[in-house]
């Protein structure tokens, strides 16, 4: 408990203090009022391609994460020989994802002459280079958040377990396809656990910089083309030491995820089935 | 949320018996083993061109390396200035203290949430849930502030001492879900023997946490492992650097060039995430399906 107060708490409370302030670490804060939020908004294109970028990167990367978890979920549900083995596999990347070393993997395969360039000659295809295009960059990125698609799919597989077999029993007593049966009995059982595995995913998404770091070389080039959220935070905090800007940065993350969970959670009503 | 984990139970397979569901499942074992191909290429691909000479990595789409060479690792390990086996010892320090931290505090933490009465405890456990959600951007700046005026920049402190805190949520989530599997009968035996909160902590729950606390520990050091940016922004002597640090080093001192032995201490970096997954992965699925961790 008290490890709360010192570390998260006092520490919160002193971030959004901060973020009122031009502060260097070098002087006292000086209280700037709402200075930095103003320019963040009105004067700051680079904060500007951050957000989209960031955008771009969660509400892309996400559900096509998510779509390829459950597709393969529920591939792995029907009692299939070698269970575990798939599960283990597939699930490794999730868990060196965010590491330097996939990163620089990463960076290889999709340079000019990496990887996937090679392939793409096969079938002479002329290739480029992947990262050092704007245009492509950021696809780079989604499909390495794609790629971790593992840890969701372990949460699909327990939550497919629960769903009662007798309801498919019926269904197949009806008649109704396999499609109907997924459409109707999977989607509605599941859809607590996608809205879990939504969130989760999206928090995760919107806090990426590894990735992006390491693959741009620290700098959200091409172009502002990799320029995560986190990353810009880290370079105006870090490197530019405007410890006050960078606060009011992250306190605006804080908020969006916030806001973010709170509109899953509340169009869920919609789409989400409880049982009781 | 919780989730029944009993994986490994055979399901009770829809499609046994007939000629169709035979051929089905067939196509669908080509289709995963495809798919995990696919997935998995990239990393077997580094690990071959790990032994390969530059001229080969940018040549070959096979992994064999033809010829098989060592000179990536020896250069590697030596290069960067720093000897990579001092970012590897570093890593290993503060990976360790930081399982130790967040497996004493999150446990003592979660005991009382799940099992004491105190005041404030409702507000207490929802701040918790609360910081589940917390960037941790949003401290990131008052922590090095606070840290730097302790003097602790450049030292392992920063990354070590917020653990023995209980500041990791998700475990203490974790935690305070399995206690809850754990029945109160036990608890209430060891008090009607006399046993005081701590010697039934010690003997009666202790013992029975003990997947839980094995999934912290795996899930822990390789959050550590992999960790960069913090590291990034507390050390800045090469000589304090972790593996990740080193690795991103070595990218920024020879650009391009020597993707040979980047790949060689990309691969020896990766090597204890594997081990720890190959022992631990049935406490790793574990804790996902229960808390929803991601890896």
């Amino acid at each position: 408990m008290i490890g709360f107060f010192v570390i998260t708490l006092g520490p919160m409370l002193y971030s959004l203090y901060l973020s009122f302030t031009d502060f260097s670490m070098l002087a006292a804060p000086e209280w700037v009022g709402f200075d930095n939020y103003i320019k963040l908004f009105t004067n700051d294109p680079k904060y500007l391609d951050a957000v989209r970028v960031t955008l771009v990167y969660v509400l892309v990367s996400v559900p096509l994460q998510l779509a390829f978890a459950l597709a393969v979920a529920m591939v792995l549900n029907r009692g299939l020989r070698g269970l575990s083995l798939y599960r283990s596999v597939y699930y490794l990347p999730s868990l060196i994802g965010a590491s330097v070393a996939v990163a620089v993997l990463w960076r290889q395969m999709f340079g000019s002459n990496g990887l996937i360039n090679q392939i793409l000659d096969w079938f002479g295809i002329e290739g480029m280079s992947w990262i050092g295009n704007p245009e492509t960059a950021l696809g780079t990125l989604v499909i390495l958040n794609v790629w971790t698609f593992g840890s969701p799919m372990v949460i699909f597989l327990a939550a497919l377990r629960q769903v009662p077999q007798y309801l498919y029993e019926a269904a197949a007593v009806d008649g109704i396809s396999r499609w109907g049966s997924f459409r109707h009995i999977t989607l509605p059982m599941l859809s607590p656990i996608v809205l879990f595995n939504l969130i989760l995913q999206m928090i995760g998404a919107f806090q990426a910089f590894t990735p992006a770091f390491v693959v741009s070389g620290g700098t959200g080039g091409p172009v502002n083309s990799t320029l995560f959220y986190t990353l810009y935070l880290y370079q105006r905090g870090f490197t530019g030491f405007q410890m006050g800007y960078a606060s009011a940065m992250a306190w605006i993350l804080f908020v969006v995820i916030a806001l973010v969970t709170a509109v899953n959670f509340w169009f869920s009503k919609y789409w989400v089935h409880y049982d009781d | 949320m919780t989730i029944d984990t009993k994986f490994d139970q055979s399901t009770v397979a829809m499609t046994v018996g007939t000629k169709r569901s035979a051929g089905r499942s067939t196509f669908k074992h080509a289709l995963l083993i495809a798919v995990g191909l696919v997935m998995l290429y990239p990393l077997i691909w580094m690990l071959g061109a790990s032994f390969k000479d530059s001229e080969h990595i940018f040549s070959e789409v096979s992994p064999i390396p033809n010829p098989f060479i060592l000179d990536n690792y020896v250069r590697g390990w030596n290069g960067a200035g720093v000897g990579f086996g001092t970012f590897m010892i570093n890593s290993t320090i503060v990976a360790l203290f930081s399982v130790l931290g967040n497996l004493v505090a999150c446990t003592l933490a979660a005991y009382a949430f799940a099992r004491m009465q105190f005041r404030g405890r409702k507000i207490f456990f929802a701040c918790m849930m609360g910081m589940l959600m917390l960037p941790h951007h949003v401290l990131l700046i008052p922590q090095y502030v606070l840290f730097a005026n302790l003097g602790w920049v450049n030292t392992f402190l920063p990354l070590v001492v917020p653990k023995f805190l209980a500041v990791d949520a998700f475990f203490v989530f974790l935690m305070v879900q399995f206690l809850r599997g754990i029945p109160t009968e036990l608890d209430q035996a060891a008090k009607i023997d006399g046993a005081g909160p701590w010697k039934t902590f010690f003997y009666v729950i202790l013992p029975l946490l003990k997947p839980a606390l094995a999934t912290s520990a795996i899930f822990t050091f390789i959050w550590t492992w992999n960790d960069f940016l913090t590291p990034m922004i507390y050390l800045q002597d090469p000589r304090n650097y972790t593996v990740p640090l080193g690795l991103n080093s070595f990218l920024d001192a020879s650009g391009d060039s020597a993707w040979g032995a980047m790949f060689a201490m990309a691969v020896i970096s990766l090597g204890p995430l594997f081990g720890f997954f190959l022992v631990g992965q049935k406490y790793l699925v574990q804790g996902i399906a229960t808390t929803g961790l991601k890896g």
